[in-house]
């Protein structure tokens, strides 16, 4: 049994077969990475494990359960985080509000109690408060504690939600492009808390990444995907040698 | 400039950031609880009509300005809290049960009509409550043996205790006791994890759900929230009024509760009362307004709804974040002078939305 798995996953969008008959497995501890050029399903497979889409055949595996059927809003109570490709911040809000709405899950007062405001309701919340408070020390995000993210710039938007996903403390965590946007120094830090992530938080990373730098950096195996169908599982490198994965990116058929 | 050094987590938890906070709220408190010394009964009465303005605003901006989910149709929730109200009071039961009552029966209908509007989104949502409001205007007038019907229903003055409210002043701490309460309660939920929720399902509903939160519950329980202040707003207008007849409660009311809390500023509790001040001197405006115009205009049906609309959409589109916004630049450009940065507010940088989940 491995750690994560999807099975014999397809989903059809119209007549486009965005993924088609795609499996793979990772274990725990592992950095796993997902590559492709524009449109070959990627993402489409993050949404089907956060149940946004509900695959037309096929099956996902965590921990030996099946949650295919899950709703969206039980898969992070399961144990899986994510963040998405086109950041989705609550805009609106402050730094500090966007990463306690990640600690939800770990929220158990009762509403009455909340309305009322207890003093157990405020140790609670005061809890939730340095929990989050560890995020902000390890994403050095101290600074905008307090600024509406309206009023962020890009990487740092990237960097919240990065934060608010690890609010959540999952066993595993979903990255959709961590570093699309960002400058290379901005990037070279996401590959460090990348390896922070995995290796001092012992929190497990699927991850879907353009920047081969970091790619080679991070993963420790890599899977190739076109048009919807997986073409190359490996290192980093045999990935990248890979002829298929090669004609892929040249935009021959594959 | 005040620069905050947070020594403390309670800091982010307390009601007030900072000592200022405690003296001006302190004085603004002091100010509310003495105006009935200082004012003649007609300006007493209008500033109680504006408290209840107020607490009704403060339930619509639970659910529009803090959850997103667009009513046109919240007087009907102050029908159904004043006519419960008044009903329950014509079958002997005191003030102080039946006003929770007919909060809570506001509430109840509010979460039935959320339970199938929680799968609607943005316009649909809104339609939907307006026709709802119709449905609840109908029920007015038609059952007769309850509200009076078309000949309309009077109200007897509040008995607390065996003791009979006649004057203003009296009737002005009742509300405003009642509308501080509410606003603490709602104080309470927005920094609690449901508030945070609403402000979630509000800026993002798939991010909302992909962190766990269950968006139809959270919208759920905001309608419920929402319809119960409401309602409460409801029940002491009945009061207010004295006569309770079906066109107190139109859509006009609907839309007047809509123009206050985004005049005030959407999504804050500041918002709702200043919005509830601004409208009750813009209704002064509009009747003097009315005497100075030739009579052709001045006596046209339309001119109220139609300026309410107007200013609707002239802060929509120029003042977003309502008066309470403009305030908050002001101060912070006062706080910062000289250093204020023309730039401050803009965004930094837009980024193009895509439909789909990529
Ligand atoms: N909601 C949707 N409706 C219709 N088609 C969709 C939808 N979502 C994705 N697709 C299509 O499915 C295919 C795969 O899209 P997906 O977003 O998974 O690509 P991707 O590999 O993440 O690409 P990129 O690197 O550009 O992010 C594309 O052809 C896309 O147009
Ligand atoms: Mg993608």
């Amino acid at each position: 049994m491995s750690f994560f798995e999807i099975e014999n996953l397809s989903l059809s969008f119209g007549g486009v077969k965005a993924v088609d008959d795609a499996s793979f497995a990772m274990e725990k501890g592992e950095v796993f990475t997902i590559v492709g050029p524009n449109g070959a399903g990627k993402s489409t497979i993050f949404n089907m494990i956060s149940s946004f889409y509900a695959p037309s055949h096929g099956t996902i595996r965590f921990k030996g359960a099946d949650i295919t059927a899950a709703r969206a809003d039980e898969i992070a109570r399961i144990g899986i985080a994510r963040t998405f490709q086109n950041i989705e911040l609550f805009e609106h809000s402050t730094v500090l509000q966007n990463l306690l709405i990640g600690r939800e899950i770990h929220n158990h007062v009762p509403v009455l109690r909340q309305l009322i405001f207890d003093p157990g309701m405020r140790r609670a919340e005061l809890a939730h408060r340095r929990k989050v408070e560890d995020v902000i020390d390890f994403l050095e995000l101290a600074h905008y504690r307090d600024e509406r993210i309206a009023n962020l710039p890009y990487g740092v938007r990237k960097k919240i939600e990065l934060g608010r996903a690890l609010c959540v403390e999952p066993e595993l965590l979903l990255l959709d492009e961590p570093a699309s946007g960002l400058n290379p120094e901005e990037t070279e830090d996401m590959g460090f808390w990348i390896d922070d992530i995995k290796n001092d938080l012992g929190i497990s990373v699927l991850m879907i990444e353009h920047d081969m730098s970091l790619v080679n950096e991070v993963s420790d195996r890599v899977m190739a995907l076109n048009n919807g169908r997986v073409i190359a599982e490996g290192s980093a490198q045999e990935v990248q040698n890979h002829p298929d994965v090669v004609a892929a990116y040249l935009g021959g058929a594959a | 400039m005040r620069v905050l050094f947070k020594t403390d987590y309670n800091q982010d938890v307390k009601f007030a950031k900072h000592s200022g906070y405690v003296f001006w709220y302190a004085l603004l408190l002091a100010a509310v609880f003495l105006a009935p010394v200082a004012l003649d009964t007609y300006w007493i009465n209008e500033l109680t009509r504006v408290l209840i303005y107020a607490l009704a605003g403060l339930g619509l901006m639970v659910v529009t300005g803090f959850t997103g989910q667009v009513s046109l149709g919240h007087a009907a929730f102050m029908a159904i809290g004043a006519y419960t109200h008044a009903f329950l009071l014509t079958q002997g039961v005191p003030f102080i049960f039946s006003l929770p009552i007919a909060a809570l029966t506001s509430g109840i209908v509010g979460l039935m009509i959320a339970i199938p509007a929680s799968r609607m989104t943005g316009l649909y949502l809104t339609i939907a409550s307006l026709a709802f409001a119709i449905v609840v205007e109908d029920l007015v007038i038609h059952w007769e043996s309850v509200t009076g019907g078309n000949r309309g229903m009077v109200v007897d003055p509040p008995a607390l205790f065996g003791y009979e409210i006649f004057e203003a002043w009296e009737y002005y701490y009742v509300v405003l006791v009642l509308l501080i309460i509410s606003i603490a309660l709602v104080l309470n939920i927005l920094r609690s994890p449901l508030g945070r929720s609403m402000l979630a399902v509000r800026d993002s509903e798939i991010s909302a759900q992909s962190l766990g939160i269950r968006v139809a519950r959270t919208k759920v329980l905001a309608f419920l929230l929402s319809a119960m202040l409401t309602g409460l707003a409801g029940g002491l207008f009945a009061h207010f009024i004295q006569f309770l007849s079906p066109e107190t409660f139109g859509i006009l009311l609907s839309i007047q509760l809509l123009l206050m809390i985004v005049v005030g500023g959407l999504g804050t509790v500041h918002g709702a009362i200043f919005g509830a001040f601004l409208i009750g001197l813009l209704e002064a405006l509009i009747s003097i307004l009315k005497d100075l115009l030739p009579p052709a205009i001045g006596t046209q049906p339309g001119l109220e709804p139609g300026l309410f609309g107007l200013i609707l959409v002239l802060f929509i589109i120029f003042e977003p974040e309502g008066v309470y916004g403009r305030w908050v630049k002001f101060r912070t450009f006062l706080e910062s002078f000289p250093f204020y940065r023309r730039n401050t507010f803009k965004r930094q940088r837009s980024y193009l939305k895509t439909e789909r989940m990529r």
